[in-house]
Order: structure tokens, then sequence, then C-alpha cells
């Protein structure tokens, strides 16, 4: 009975990855969110890139700080920029401005991790390229944002492709996108950075899950060894019960 | 002996007395847990009921320190949880607790059940039992229902426009039904406000009622067990059944183990997937409502998908909803429908087997099936399916009648 219950769950949970699975061809992002110099090299990036234009309006600074094993005076000098004081939620410098330019208003990103995941954002990172009608990505078609990266990454073009679709008609579309123009990184550091840059995300997204993971241990531990305790006490209590 | 010790003792019966004359504590103690005789050949699957008990009440209490912090207004719930999630001390730990326990709500009383299907708990002298707990089982899924619109999500908010949006299919009054239970022409500040209300105090109060007498009624007749029989029917010379123990202390220890196992597996959920894979927590929940932008994919969350897939499966609307309804309705009349002389799968005949097998798969692949997009291939499929699973309760009373059954053992075995 156990084992029809157990193939049961395992039926149910096998559709997790059907229900969670997102059309786009995404890249695996790889971050690593406990390894602490990739999410303090990710925050820099995040406070330079895209916190101008960029909230993060459920998390404040000061626990950034404290996270990220940083000082309070680290945070305000490198992280902190304008007006802002510590314990402000991380709002954007220029918010109006940028809505102005781009048509819209920039997307909160404290949890885009979670709601998008960590691939999602670092493909997306990697997708931008350069058409006569100004930036587009791959993942995102017809975004309004600008590739701030380009300096680092270089200016990518599309190489199109023809296949027939479903309807026997030709269509193109996107083979890879290749640098036409090199940035300041090599395409390796540049990735090793958005990298950085999603780790930094999916801390963004939950702070709790550094002290999660590394307490859940010590929890998942303590309950194996009173759970064999308690089913000494079981056997024992039942001894002259089962026959 | 006179000696200090036994003075305390003494003390402390006299104290106990005074207070039985008063308020029968003792009696309730004997005749509910120390005296209660309960059937020694409980199996893996009787350990669900105590488990539910503890699920509950973690619901009761991380739920008390989530209202502490939440609040139940349109323009402030979404960022009133992110704000428990990083500012209130350990707060993500409640919150996980809270949200994780939801789903392990439904995974308990799912087996349990289950349970109940298998060894024919429901039936008489049970009745009551079954039919108080197919009423927890409705009030839990609308204190469910109700507590995932309160973190104010796309999924939150969409969710509850689309099943609001059911009761709609009633003739004539519909809209103005919808209206009402809105308390407003769209999902919104007034709809969040209510279920609050309702997910907090009305339905946490008919919850713990509904247990109260569930297990009241389950005292009263005694419990079932995997072979069917009943235990009162033999007892030696001082009344105690032969094959009943005193639920205290051999249920009591053998269920602290039982929350051993649960709650390694429930912390295992807690501290290393919470979200667990989309299933508990969905992405797009953690985009805040917004009326304007219609998700691509509005699907409930995993324990309410068999019942989704069904509604899907009617083109009709009036007609999805009614048959939905029957979905839940018919387990009602579940005792009455099984017409066998024997109660516990173990000795029905093979007829029952292939039934029950079929509907467990019936009730899983409808599960599966209403967390897909819908193409017309999964519609058909949700078709069979939602066949078999009324198929299920109309073969019951003449499978049950006329299949060969295998005599039941005099006392229980193993």
């Amino acid at each position: 009975m156990i084992r029809i219950v157990l193939s049961v769950l395992f039926l149910v949970t096998a559709n997790v990855g059907l229900a969670a699975g997102g059309g786009e061809n995404l890249e695996h992002a790889d971050a690593n969110v406990h390894d602490m110099a990739s999410v303090q090299r990710g925050a820099a990036m995040f406070m330079n890139y895209c916190h101008s234009c960029h909230s993060a309006e459920y998390m404040r600074y000061q626990r950034l700080a404290k996270d990220l094993e940083l000082t309070e005076e680290q945070v305000a000098e490198n992280l902190v920029f304008g007006e802002r004081e510590l314990t402000d939620y991380m709002i954007a410098a220029m918010p109006e401005a940028s809505e102005q330019w781009f048509g819209k208003k920039p997307p909160d990103l404290t949890l885009t991790a979670r709601s998008r995941g960590a691939d999602w954002i670092y493909s997306f990172l990697k997708g931008f390229y350069l058409t006569e009608g100004g930036w587009n990505n791959t993942i995102l078609a017809n975004a309004s944002m600008p590739h701030v990266l380009w300096e680092l990454q270089g200016i990518q073009r599309p190489i199109m492709e023809t296949y027939t679709d479903d309807a026997g008609q030709e269509q193109t579309r996107i083979a890879e996108l290749e640098v036409v123009e090199g940035g300041k990184l090599s395409p390796e550091q540049y990735d090793a950075s958005i990298r950085d840059l999603t780790a930094f995300m999916i801390y963004l997204g939950e702070p709790a899950v550094l002290k999660r993971e590394s307490l859940g241990v010590w929890v998942l531990l303590f309950l194996v060894v009173f759970t064999f305790l308690a089913w000494l006490l079981y056997k024992d209590y039942w001894r002259d019960i089962k026959k | 002996m006179a000696t200090p010790a036994s003075n305390i003792s003494r003390q402390l019966s006299n104290a106990g007395e005074w207070i039985d004359r008063r308020i029968p504590v003792s009696d309730f103690w004997k005749k509910h847990i120390s005296e209660y005789y309960a059937p020694k050949n409980f199996n893996f699957f009787y350990f669900f009921g105590s488990l539910a008990l503890l699920v509950l009440v973690n619901q009761l209490l991380t739920g008390i320190f989530l209202t502490m912090f939440y609040k139940p207004d349109a323009a402030s719930a979404f960022a009133s949880v992110e704000y428990i999630m990083r500012d209130v001390e350990w707060g993500w730990l409640i919150r996980y607790m809270h949200s994780t326990g939801a789903s392990f709500f439904f995974i308990v009383v799912y087996l349990h059940m289950f349970r109940g299907l298998m060894y024919g708990s429901y039936k008489s002298p049970r009745e009551l039992v079954w039919i108080l707990g197919v009423l927890i089982y409705l009030v839990l899924m609308a204190e469910a229902f109700m507590g995932y619109v309160l973190p104010w999500g796309q999924m939150s908010y969409w969710g509850a426009q689309v099943i609001i949006s059911l009761f709609g299919a009633v003739p004539v009054v519909g809209e103005t039904l919808v209206e009402w239970i809105r308390g407003d022409f769209f999902v919104s500040d007034a709809t969040l406000n209510r279920f609050f209300a309702l997910h907090v105090i009305a339905l946490p109060l008919a919850l713990l009622l509904l247990v109260v007498l569930h297990l009241a009624a389950l005292h009263e007749v005694g419990s079932n067990n995997p072979d069917g029989i009943e235990v009162k029917a033999k007892k030696d010379a001082k009344g105690r059944p032969l094959d009943g123990i005193p639920f205290h202390p051999y249920y009591t220890v053998k269920d602290i183990f039982g929350v051993g196992v649960f709650l390694t597996l429930f912390a295992f959920v807690i501290f290393f997937a919470p979200e667990f894979g989309g299933l508990f927590l969905e992405p797009d929940n953690f985009n805040p409502a917004d009326p304007l932008v219609t998700p691509e994919h509005i699907v409930p969350v995993w324990y309410f998908t068999p019942y989704y897939a069904i509604l899907r499966a009617v083109p009709d609307k009036l007609m999805g909803v009614i048959l939905m309804g029957l979905a839940i309705m018919v387990l009602f009349v579940l005792p009455w429908l099984d017409r066998s002389k024997v109660k516990s799968i173990r000795y029905k005949g093979l007829g029952s087997k292939i039934l029950l097998a079929v509907f467990v798969i019936a009730f899983v692949r409808l599960g599966m099936l209403g967390m897909a997009e819908g193409t017309w291939i999964e519609t058909i499929e949700s078709r069979i399916w939602t066949f078999v699973y009324f198929a299920f309760f109309i073969l019951l009373p003449f499978v049950t009648k006329y299949e060969k059954t295998r005599p039941e053992p005099e006392r229980v075995t193993k």
C-alpha cells in the first residue's frame, strides 16, 4: 500500500516540470546565491547599471549591508546613491525620467527572480541585439529597455534562418546572436558578470534564502534524531502488543 | 509512609478531585484518551487523522502571527507579505510554515479520505463520522481558497476572479450573487477585506466545531480498522475489546513517531523547496495583483485542480459548475452507495479493488490535467476521466451488491 501511495505522489510531483516549464529556450543561469563574492559583485552591478531606473521597493539598503557582510559605511559609500538613507527602501533614483524616456515605468525588480526565474534573467541579459530599429531582445521581444550593459558586452547582431512552420509557410527566425563589436568584457567575462547579477537578484527576491538553507540542515538533523528516538520509544511500548 | 513526596502527591490528587467534582476533566481524559480502546492493527494510513490535527494547529498558530503583520487592504496587502518575508523577525519561517502547511493539509486529508475509502470507514455505524469529515473538507476548501487570495498577487486576484465568477452561472440571480460575494463590481479591496474576515474568523471557527463533532462521533462508535471488523464485538470479562488497546500510551507514542516523520518531510519543503517547483507558491503570485493584466495561464493551486479539470471538461458553464459541485456532493451519499456485506477492501471482491484503483488514477490524472493549459486533447482526456470519476459512484452499488466477498476474520489480523 505504501508503494501505491509513493507512486501516486511521484506521479503528482512528476507533473511539476510540466506546470513550471516556460515556452522560451532559456539558458541555464547556474548562478549560486550562496557564493557571497558573486552576490556582492552582482550587488555592485545592480547599483551601477539597474538601480538608477529600477526600484526594489520591498528591500531596504540596510538589509543588504547586513546580509552581504558589508559595513554600513561600505554600503553608504558604494551602493547607496543620491539622497537616500540607509534605512530607506530601494527606490530608483530617477523613475519619472526613465518613464518619460522609455514610455513605460521600469518594473520593480525585487521579486523578478521569483516570478520569472533566474534562468530568465540570465537569458534576458544575454539576449539583446541591435537592429536598424534599435535594441531588441530574444527573450522579451520589443522590450522597451535598451541594452544598458552594451558597453560591457558589445553589440550583438542576429543571424537569421528560414524554416517551415506547421502550416507549411516559410518563416524566418533568429538562429543565434553574434558579437559584431566587442565590449569591455570578453564573452566569458560578460557571462560571469551577469551570472553574478542573477545571483544577487535571487538573493534580492528572497533575502531569507541564505539563512533558510543553512538553518534547514540543522532542523532536519534534529528531526531525524527526534524521529529515531520516537521510533525507539514506540517499539519499546509496543513490545507486548505485537506478537 | 509519610514522606514529603507522598504528601505532595496526596495534595495533588486532592486538588484533582476538587476539580473533578466541578468539571469532568479526568472523565474526559479517560473517555477520549486513556480508556479509548482503538483496534491494535492500525497501519500506515492511520497516521493521517492525528497529522491533520497537527497541521490544523500549525495553521492556527502561524496564522495568528501572520495576522499581526498582514494588512487586509488592496493597496498594501502584497507589500505587507513582503514585509513579513524581509523585515519581521522569523517572518519568512512563519509564512512558509503557513503556506506549506496549506498544501500539506490537503496531502494529509486526501490520504485520510483514501484510507476511509479503502477500509470502508464510512459504512454503518460511521456514516456521520464520514459526513462530518466531508463537511470539514468543504470548509477546508473554502478556507484555502480565501487564504490564497490574501497575498494579493496576480494568481490570488485572477484565481478569485475565475472562482467567484462561477457563481454567475446560477440562472436568474447569478450576476447579483457574484456582486454580493465580491461586494463590488469586480474583485477589489472590499473582496479582499471580507475574505480576510472569513479566513481568519468565520471559517476557522466552523472548522474547529466540525473537527470536535467529527471526533465526538468517532469516539461514540469507535474506530474502524484495516480489517473492517468491529473490535467492540469481542470483549473480555472487564468489558474491554480483546483487539483494542488504550489510545494512550500506545497510539500517542506511535503518533509521535508519525509526527516525527511528517515534520521531517514538512521541514524539508519549508527550508529547501518552499515554492515546491511552483506548485505550493506559484511564480505569477510574486507579481502584485493587477486588474488590467490578465495572466496567460490561470490555474488554481494543485489541491483544487481535479475539480477544475471537471469544470473545464464541460463546454457549458452552468453544466460544468453543476458537475463540479456534484463531484464533491456525491461524497455525502457514499455510505449508502456501498452495499457490500464487508467493509474493508481486503475482503471485498476484485470488482471493488479495480473500481477503487481506477478512481484514484482518475482523481490524480484529473489533478494533473487541471494544471495543464487545456488543449483540445487534454480536454478530451479530462472528459474521459470525469466519466470514470462518476462511473465509480454509479457502479459502486451494483459491484458491491453482486460481487463475491471473502469472509471477514473473527479477530483482527497481524
